[in-house]
């Protein structure tokens, strides 16, 4: 499958291990050659375009899963976090608090998630799969009664003109996902708090020996994933002109797979910006191609559930 | 920056002769540590029932004991993981409470726990300064100074000849014995006054033991305090000054390396010598 583009495309000596580190890139350079064959429709400008800009959500989400995965964790909450922010982005601007004031609420309600689960993780020491597994359901309920489980339509010219324009054939939310994906990139490589979520994910006992506040470095990777839905949730309320409570599951299983694919250990102590990055542009070209195809949606979360199950597999040779 | 590793340079003034007559020395010198009268009990188990010890400054002192002697624990309340329950810890002749391992680490006592505490997945020279990162720019703009910390790194390991070849690479490229010596560099480079390993060359082979002991006498050469914890007699004979003896958490006996034998210490270990340091 994906291995044999290794070599060539890559100019590389031909190994499994290669071939596992390079998974995400690899993976989307086939993805993209198949669809290209298949449809005169997927390599248009058009076309590359929007599918940038769908990717933008799960890239910002993804971001947000990163930081968590590098410190060990996970974040099961985001599937309820981005709906639960883009209902209080809805709520707030269909009564009439300005458009400034709602997204700057969408932000901190996903900040909000983000800092109780760190607080639940860090201080309270509970398991990061069963806290964010309970604020995914406490967090998707107190959606459905802040909507009534009603979509609320956001009719924002700014939010549509940020989903549509861009600087050029530069589109708003590209900037706005590499400038999250640039961001994340620094904060891992370029700073102290950088090295601290390392190493906090790479030997938590160490951290803790050197004198790193490893409580604090889990919240502040919870708090971030939780700002990151925030945003991706205005990202995504601009794309779809409402918040819809009911919608957007398949994000959470998109986000852990984008990194996952990515080659970040979910063991933690390791992260690659770059490889998240590809991983969830490779999961959003894929829905795209499918739905170009008219391949029924019904196979969509079964090309994603594979594509990530081989991740995993060639994970396994990953040194 | 100002906190960067110049200390081992200039200090080749205590030359290895006087550090081997410092045992007669040591009575005369302040210690750098006193500890009197030191008790701690985890519930019904009294681990240190009276701990009496002194470190000389750039001596190595070895803590030999059985297991269940107390050593761990008074490695603990030493470096402020517990806190005692009774008796004083003079630090320079001033008395000193740890509340936390950071009250320890300010004043300069660094630690090489069996574990090494070292990350896998990070380089070399992230590891040696691990908390004590360099930056450059203020406020939260500051950035990692890689390039200070990559050149200097390599300096720390230079200077101690531990022969790490790229600082660059991962700890889980290291063997067994490179990963022991970047802990103890890494202590001994912020352990501004003493560093206290806990068996160090319990996991090594014959030459990697010895690269761990050659390190060790370059600290001393460099007066770095020392307290070596270990079960290797004929290594506590090499690379020590002085010996203290734990026995059921306390005080059995104080030895002169250069006026004691390991038979001798391997019975005031398991008792068969009376010990003569505690009544």
């Amino acid at each position: 499958m994906a291995d044999t583009q290794a070599p060539g495309r890559l100019g590389l000596d031909f190994s499994v291990e290669a071939a596992a580190r390079y998974a995400a890139p690899i993976g989307l350079g086939v993805v993209f050659l198949i669809f290209f064959i298949a449809t005169p429709d997927f390599l248009t400008t058009s076309n590359i375009s929007d599918l940038l800009v769908s990717a933008s959500i799960l890239l910002v989400l993804a971001m947000g899963q990163q930081l968590v995965v590098t410190v060990a964790g996970i974040d099961l909450s985001v599937g309820s976090n981005l709906p639960w922010s883009a209902a209080v982005l809805g709520y707030a601007y269909t009564s009439g608090w300005g458009l400034t004031v709602s997204v700057g609420l969408a932000l901190l309600a996903g900040l909000a998630v983000g800092v109780v689960n760190g607080l639940l993780v860090a201080r309270l020491n509970m398991t990061d799969f069963i806290v964010t597994l309970g604020s995914l359901s406490v967090v998707s309920g107190l959606t459905l009664l802040l909507t009534s489980g009603n979509t609320v339509p956001v009719n924002s010219d700014f939010l549509r003109a940020l989903a549509i324009n861009g600087i050029g054939p530069v589109r708003w939310f590209w900037v706005l996902a590499f400038v999250v994906a640039v961001l994340v990139g620094f904060l891992l490589y370029r700073t102290r708090t950088g090295t601290y979520l390392l190493s906090t994910g790479g030997n938590i006992e160490a951290a803790r020996g050197v004198g790193i506040h490893v409580n604090r470095i889990r919240l502040i990777a919870y708090a971030s994933s939780g700002l990151a839905c925030g945003v991706a949730a205005v990202l995504f309320v601009a794309r779809t002109g409402g918040a819809d409570p009911s919608l957007q599951t398949d994000l959470l299983l998109s986000s852990i797979a984008a990194v996952v694919l990515g080659g970040s250990s979910l063991f933690g102590g390791k992260a690659s910006v770059f490889g998240t990055v590809t991983g969830a542009l490779l999961l959003q070209s894929l829905i795209n191609g499918f739905t170009l195809l008219g391949i029924s949606q019904y196979y969509q979360p079964i090309a994603v559930g594979t594509v990530v199950l081989g991740a995993a597999f060639i994970s396994r040779f990953q040194k | 920056m100002t906190d960067t590793p110049a200390r081992m340079t200039g200090t080749s003034s205590a030359a290895p002769a006087a550090t081997q007559s410092g045992a007669s020395a040591s009575q005369v010198v302040s210690p750098l540590v006193e500890i009197t009268g030191l008790r701690k009990s985890f519930g019904a188990v009294q681990a240190l029932q009276g701990v009496d010890l002194k470190l000389a400054p750039g001596e190595v002192t070895a803590l030999l004991g059985d297991n269940g002697a107390g050593k761990s624990t008074l490695v603990r309340c030493l470096t402020g993981v517990h806190p005692q329950d009774a008796g004083e810890i003079r630090f320079r002749g001033e008395q000193v409470r740890f509340h936390s391992p950071d009250d320890a680490r300010q004043l300069g006592i660094e630690t090489v726990y069996q574990t090494l505490g070292l990350i896998e997945d990070l380089p070399v020279w992230q590891n040696l300064y691990l908390n004590h990162e360099l930056t450059s720019g203020f406020g939260p703009f500051r950035v990692l100074d890689k390039k200070s910390m990559i050149a200097q790194s390599s300096d720390i390991l230079s200077r101690l000849d531990v022969n790490v070849p790229n600082v660059r690479a991962t700890v889980r490229r290291m063997s067994g014995g490179q990963r022991q010596c970047i802990a103890i560099a890494r202590a001994a480079n912020w352990g501004r006054t003493l560093v206290i390993m806990d068996e160090p060359t319990a996991a090594l082979g014959v030459r990697e033991t010895a690269a761990v002991e050659e390190l060790i006498a370059r600290l001393r050469e460099a007066s770095v305090t020392v307290l070596l914890i270990s079960h290797d007699m004929a290594q506590v004979l090499r690379v020590a000054d002085t010996a203290y003896v734990l026995r059921r958490g306390q005080t059995a006996a104080r030895r002169t390396i250069s006026a004691t034998t390991g038979d001798e210490l391997v019975g005031l270990i398991t008792g068969a010598v009376q010990g003569d340091a505690h009544a």
